[in-house]
């Protein structure tokens, strides 16, 4: 389950680009990012390209004039992301009007920096009211994302322990003794509500003790940082942050994040996200002899879940977008989708309640579904369950 | 009076039927045998007892009442295929199965170290279910099975797992159970056992009952009217003393005694076959050889077979 979030989160394809620039124009103004890579080539196209797949080079750049809309060839091995030819098309794009500014207007490239505008817009949010709020977006996303992570393994975690409790007892056959005492509902529910309270009881202790570190930490550095802006306040005689103080900036940007309708959705959040995806899973652990056998009933379960922790970054990108949307309303991936999207501030009332409802309604009916199984399930032994025979068992009656 | 009345019980899954017209009356305090091949559908009928699953059709009355789930604190029930949570201490297990069945927490802890002492097992009730050999698990589970004092206790193969000496004493102490005034339902293949205990049976196969009643009556019908005799006297005075009434099996001679095994004609009692030769032989024994549970058990099976064969063949022609 670590193996998707990291291939999600490690996307950044290093392009190395060896250029052939015929016009000598350009070959120069090319700068290097983390991303882009620019080498000159020296050497003629074709020997380039019959080099490309002996060479470290993942494309080849071949620009044959420098005119205004010159088409410019690129030719790979690796196919380039999408953003990744548009950044080269800026470059160039860049690169070329610079050229022309600079020759047309006779000034140098310095003077041409000189007056490169810089411009960054500061997001401001004004309330009904008329209050203003500044969010800051790097906190608000790395919030989001801890969030979306938190419930993610939460879920898997918690999920897995109904499982392989339904399976432990499956296999040592305490079950049909325990049964003849309680209804199998009851044991289900049993099982997924305690393990709920381990959860939110671990969740609990982790929290204190990281609120324990965070005081020591505070204590031991904090008290300088704090008392040494302060002292730069008071000598400025205004009451203006301390830009220059990363800790109070973090500090700062938490206080505008609505913190407490963060804490209360998460918790929400986990506790339906668990018990639908829980539900489900206890319905798998009834229904094979070993967890060996889960995995073919696992995937599918899964697959929603890992899906929305793989989208979360594009939701990041935009968080009130339709996909962000969407996905923060249905059910299967609103849990993950909707903590990554509160703490950007943009969710409205009605979105939340239409999404804790639907969430609501959405574990009703996955213990439903899993209370069906689980009866029929947790006494059959020693036979290949099929996706054609879990369907036969919705609707066996008594 | 019945403690539990079966009353017409049909189950059927998707693709076999498990039990068809199934009726039974189980007499308070007595032990009912639950007799059947694998697969005749014992297990069905227990489960619907237990309220695990419910029948299709039927009813089944708990002391004249309609089986709820009230009366899950009266049953006591020992699964043919059973276990406990290995990694959980003998004590707290069978408190909490036994609080389960309803009994306070204190109550459950008196009568356990009772039954623990009862059992020498009471250096037991620290002890992880895993650190206990299959023997000792069983013991457990016996005693939780009874701990709660049942008015009615169904036993699936209650001795699987024991070795000679305790079948003996768990034996005893289903009798002793009985005796106190539980009614138990002993579900079994081990034929011996059976006639050892139980005061009546039903055969259940291939879904239906083929038979049913006190053990003693049902061996009483199942005789074969074999007897064997032994005696010293002349074999020829003796034949001719028994004219045409009996048929000899078998005779022979062993340390100048005569063995002799016959089968009489015409149902007939032991009293009959001593008078007709007691003035021609010194008659040392005459026995009744009476069919064995396991005889019975197999003879009505196989009678019943070649037609419920048929039957399926029947069934299985439309659904392919």
């Amino acid at each position: 389950m670590v193996v998707p979030i990291w291939l999600a989160t490690k996307d950044k394809d290093i392009q190395r680009i060896e250029v052939i620039d015929e016009t000598g124009a350009f070959i120069k103004q090319f700068e290097n990012t983390s991303e882009l890579q620019f080498k000159d080539g020296f050497r003629p196209i074709e020997e380039a390209k019959a080099d490309l797949y002996n060479g470290k080079y993942t494309s080849i750049l071949y620009i044959k004039s420098a005119e205004k809309d010159a088409e410019i060839e690129m030719f790979y091995k690796k196919q380039p992301g999408f953003s990744t030819i548009i950044k080269i098309e800026k470059t160039i794009e860049n690169v070329i009007r610079s050229a022309e500014i600079q020759s047309k207007f006779k000034i140098t490239k310095e003077q041409l920096s000189e007056i490169q505008p810089n411009v960054s817009v500061k997001a401001i949010s004004l309330d009904p009211d008329g209050e203003e709020e500044s969010k800051n977006v790097a906190i608000s996303t790395g919030i989001g994302f801890f969030a979306a992570i938190l419930i993610y393994f939460f879920i898997f975690m918690y999920g897995v322990q109904i499982m392989r409790g339904v399976i432990e007892e499956k296999t040592s056959r305490i079950v049909e003794i325990i049964i003849s005492s309680v209804k199998p509902f009851q044991l289900m529910m049993g099982k997924i509500v305690g393990i709920a309270l381990v959860g939110l009881t671990q969740f609990l202790l982790w929290s204190i003790l990281t609120g324990m570190i965070y005081s020591v930490i505070m204590s031991v550095f904090g008290i300088d940082a704090a008392s040494t802006s302060q002292t730069a306040n008071m000598m400025d005689g205004a009451n203006v942050p301390g830009v220059d103080n990363p800790i109070q900036a973090v500090q700062e940007g938490l206080m505008t994040l609505p913190l407490l309708q963060i804490f209360i959705s998460f918790i929400f959040y986990f506790i339906g996200g668990y018990l639908l995806y829980g539900a489900l899973l206890g319905a798998v652990g009834s229904a094979v002899d070993s967890e060996a056998d889960t995995q073919q009933f696992m995937l599918p379960i899964t697959i929603p879940l890992i899906f929305s922790f793989v989208v979360a970054q594009t939701v990041m990108e935009n968080p009130d977008g339709t996909l962000a949307f969407w996905l923060s309303i249905i059910p299967f991936t609103s849990p993950v989708i909707m903590m990554v999207r509160i703490p950007f501030g943009g969710v409205a009332s009605w979105e939340l309640v239409l999404s804790m409802v639907l969430l609501i309604i959405g574990f009703l009916g996955t213990t439903w579904i899993a209370a069906k199984i689980y009866r029929t399930g947790i006494l059959m032994y020693g036979k290949k369950i099929t996706y054609k025979e879990l369907w036969k068992w919705l609707f066996y009656k008594g | 009076m019945d403690l539990l009345h079966v009353k017409r019980v049909y189950k059927s899954y998707a693709d076999h039927q498990a039990l068809h017209n199934i009726s039974l009356h189980i007499k308070r305090q007595s032990i009912f045998g639950l007799l059947g091949p694998n697969g005749a559908g014992k297990t069905t009928l227990i489960r619907i007892i237990n309220q695990i699953t419910g029948p299709d059709k039927g009813e089944i009355f708990f002391e004249k009442e309609k089986l709820s789930p009230k009366h899950i604190a009266q049953i006591g029930y020992l699964p043919e295929e059973r276990g406990l949570y290995k990694k959980m201490k003998v004590g707290e297990q069978a408190l909490y199965l036994a609080q389960l069945k309803g009994m306070e927490r204190g109550e459950a802890k008196y009568k356990l170290k009772l039954w623990f002492e009862k059992f020498e097992i009471d250096g037991w009730w620290d002890k992880k279910i895993e650190e206990l050999s299959k023997g000792m698990a069983q013991k457990i589970q016996f005693v939780t099975t009874v701990l709660h004092e049942p008015k009615l206790l169904i036993l699936d193969e209650p001795f699987s797992g024991f070795d000679p000496i305790n079948t003996n004493l768990i034996k005893k102490e289903i009798l002793e159970l009985r005796d106190k005034g539980s009614t138990i339902i002993f579900s079994t293949h081990n034929m011996e056992s059976v006639e050892e205990i139980c005061d009546d049976i039903a055969l259940i196969n291939k879904s239906k009952k083929i038979l049913e009643g006190k053990v003693v009556d049902i061996k009483e019908t199942y005789k074969s009217n074999v007897f064997e005799i032994v005696f010293v006297g002349n074999m020829i005075a003796f034949s001719t003393a028994l004219w045409t009434g009996f048929e000899i099996l078998e005779s022979n001679q062993v340390n100048g005694r005569m063995h002799v095994t016959l089968r009489a004609n015409k149902p007939s009692d032991m009293n009959e076959l001593i008078k007709t030769i007691v003035n021609h032989v010194e008659i040392l024994s005459v026995n009744e050889i009476t069919p064995s549970m396991n005889d019975i058990f197999i003879q009505k099976v196989q009678e019943v077979m070649p037609e419920t064969l048929e039957e399926q063949k029947e069934q299985e022609v439309p659904s392919e």
